[in-house]
């Protein structure tokens, strides 16, 4: 118990004293999740909308693939994004791996089925009759399209807010891509279990809660943007 | 302004309309009335060009709507629809009534004069900065109406625009709607299960039932002459008498129908076999003291009464005189009879009121 007390205390400490490591870490993380939401956020909401109102074969059992992908091993993810940008893979001449960039890459790959998903689901959700009212009106099919997920922003949102959130949270791409280097591509997470491994427990605990600090913070400002284009 | 030419729409195995064909006139408002399920959405949806007819063809103002989807959209773009369950987007209440105009690629500046007007023709001018998803059902489906009509349609189509409205909301609906015909001269199709609803609003009527147009006239043809029973049995005829034709006189005939003998106006021929349809409304009731008073219904039976219904001002009486005849009378003329189920009356029909049609089965 102890140990979470004094976390607190020295999250509170390393966060007031602005400690330069701790804040190049905090950016870092901050730097590669966002980063990696806003690639898969731009990935998936047309793609979703694409899956969504196009009539194909084999789209039920599509949308099954994209579910099943929710639960994909983090570190599975990092092992095929490692195969792809490591020195012989395919990907390797872009010199990615170890790398804030790899690991952008890394955890956009891995969230991409999570935010598609759902934002499938979200389109779903709009009602055969907003459709029809859209189309009634006069819109095209570009138009059309465009509504609906405007229409559908908030459940979006809701999926977009979750993949940040597993993006921030997961170590083992992070690790794997990543590879922990101080000063290079340590982020909480990584650092976390660094601090568990060495003993450090109340630091552990300590860059814990300034992770959910961070990810608070993100949250509220992505309500805040939304709520924007509310009427 | 609208030629729908054999029409069919099959979901599935479904046929929901069998060759359907139809002319609306510039400026009229037509309404389309039949059960539930009968197919007026269905068709509604085709002149939309929300769907496509599987066999058939719709032309609009004498343009060919089964061409590409290029013709298809500018020919969407000059009509308006309102939907029966209402539906806005979750934004407010002038972005609602805008789409249309955005959607067209209209100037910002005159969109929000355009909006503006929409909304003070339905009589919501200050609800503009509302949020949509707040509203009453009345007031979104007015908001649908100022959002069909901001682009300012050629044809207005309406599905059972009142269908989930309370009688005041009706009523503001309906006078809208006339307005709209009346003063925009827009041309209006609308749809409703409500007979009452389509005699007020209506030129023309279609009826539809089991997606077939069976009837297409004017309120008084399909009020007062169905075109059959099933007609004649939606549009509030009650009572459907048989019988065969016994003596014709220029037109005056005398029709005998199980022991009693009905005056009727035809041209049918004695022998034929007939239909004789009666309106409730056309049926008078009369104590039997008071029957030396001289009338001009000229056909008088005398009878019990065997049920009595109320239906709001007014009450549903049924009468024995050997055949069944239903009478719609106002309570206060009942409570001035003092009529109870078990009297004894007089039930009178005019000759005029009787519509007769040859009987075919």
């Amino acid at each position: 118990m102890n140990e979470i007390v004094e976390g607190f205390s020295q999250a509170g400490n390393l966060i007031v004293t602005l400690n330069p490591d701790l804040l190049q870490i905090a950016a870092l993380s901050l730097y590669v999740s966002l980063c990696a939401t806003i690639l898969a956020a731009g990935i998936t909401i047309p793609l979703g909308g694409f899956i969504h109102f196009r009539e194909f074969r084999g789209k039920q059992a599509l949308i099954t693939l994209i579910q099943t992908l929710y639960s994909i091993p983090t570190v599975i993810v990092g092992l095929l994004v490692y195969f792809l940008l490591s020195r012989s893979g395919p990907l390797g001449f872009l010199g990615l791996l170890y790398s804030p960039e790899g690991m952008i890459l890394g955890e956009a790959v891995l969230i991409i089925p999570i935010i598609l998903g759902l934002v499938i689901t979200a389109l779903l959700g709009i009602s055969r009759n907003i459709r029809d009212t859209i189309v009634s009106l006069g819109a095209t099919e570009f138009q059309v399209i465009l509504e609906i997920i405007r229409e559908a922003r908030f459940a979006i949102l809701a999926g977009v807010i979750l993949g940040f959130g597993r993006a921030i949270s997961e170590v083992g791409v992070a690790m794997m891509i990543g590879g922990n280097i101080r000063g290079e591509t340590r982020v909480l997470t990584t650092a976390i279990m660094l601090g568990t491994g060495m003993g450090e427990f109340s630091l552990a605990f300590a860059l814990g809660i300034i992770l959910l600090a961070i990810s608070m913070m993100v949250v509220i400002l992505m309500k805040f943007i939304s709520r924007r284009y509310e009427p | 302004m609208i030629r729908i030419e054999a029409v069919t729409k099959k979901f599935g195995d479904t046929e929901i309309l069998k060759t359907i064909s139809l002319k609306v006139l510039k400026g009229e408002i037509f309404t389309l009335i039949g059960p539930s399920g009968s197919g007026k959405t269905t068709l509604l949806r085709l002149i939309n060009l929300l769907d496509t007819p599987t066999t058939g063809k719709i032309v609009f103002d004498g343009t060919d709507t089964s061409d590409n989807e290029k013709v298809r959209l500018s020919v969407r773009r000059r009509m308006g629809m309102v939907f029966q369950k209402p539906a806005v987007l979750n934004t407010t209440v002038a972005e609602n009534v805008a789409f249309g105009l955005k959607f067209r690629g209209v100037e910002k500046s005159q969109m929000e004069s355009r909006v503006h007007s929409a909304l003070d023709l339905v009589g919501l001018p200050d609800f503009s900065k509302r949020k949509a998803i707040t509203l009453s059902g009345g007031e979104m489906q007015r908001v649908s109406i100022a959002r069909a009509m901001v682009t300012e349609p050629d044809v207005l189509l309406l599905d059972e625009p009142t269908a989930n409205l309370d009688p005041v909301s009706s009523e503001i609906i309906e006078n809208l709607i006339l307005h709209i015909n009346k003063e925009l001269h827009t041309t209006i199709i609308l749809s409703t299960h409500d007979m009452i609803q389509g005699q007020r609003l209506a030129d023309r009527i279609g009826v539809i039932m089991d997606g077939m147009i069976v009837q297409v006239g004017t309120t008084n043809d399909i009020f007062y002459q169905p075109a059959g029973k099933d007609i004649a049995r939606f549009v509030g005829i009650d009572t459907i008498l048989k019988g065969v034709v016994k003596t014709n006189d220029g037109g005056h005939a005398e029709i005998e129908i199980g022991s009693a003998l009905f005056e009727a106006i035809t041209s049918i021929r004695p022998g034929q076999r007939v239909a004789l349809y009666i309106r409730p409304e056309e049926v008078t009731l009369m104590l039997p003291e008071s029957g030396s008073k001289k009338t001009s219904a000229r056909n008088q039976l005398s009878g019990t009464i065997t049920r009595m219904v109320q239906l709001g001002p007014f009450i549903r009486v049924t009468v024995d005189c050997g055949t069944l005849l239903i009478a719609l009378i106002t309570r206060r003329s009942c409570n001035e009879l003092g009529l109870a189920v078990g009297a004894v009356v007089t039930a009178g029909v005019k000759a005029t009121a009787i519509h007769v049609i040859p009987d075919s089965g």
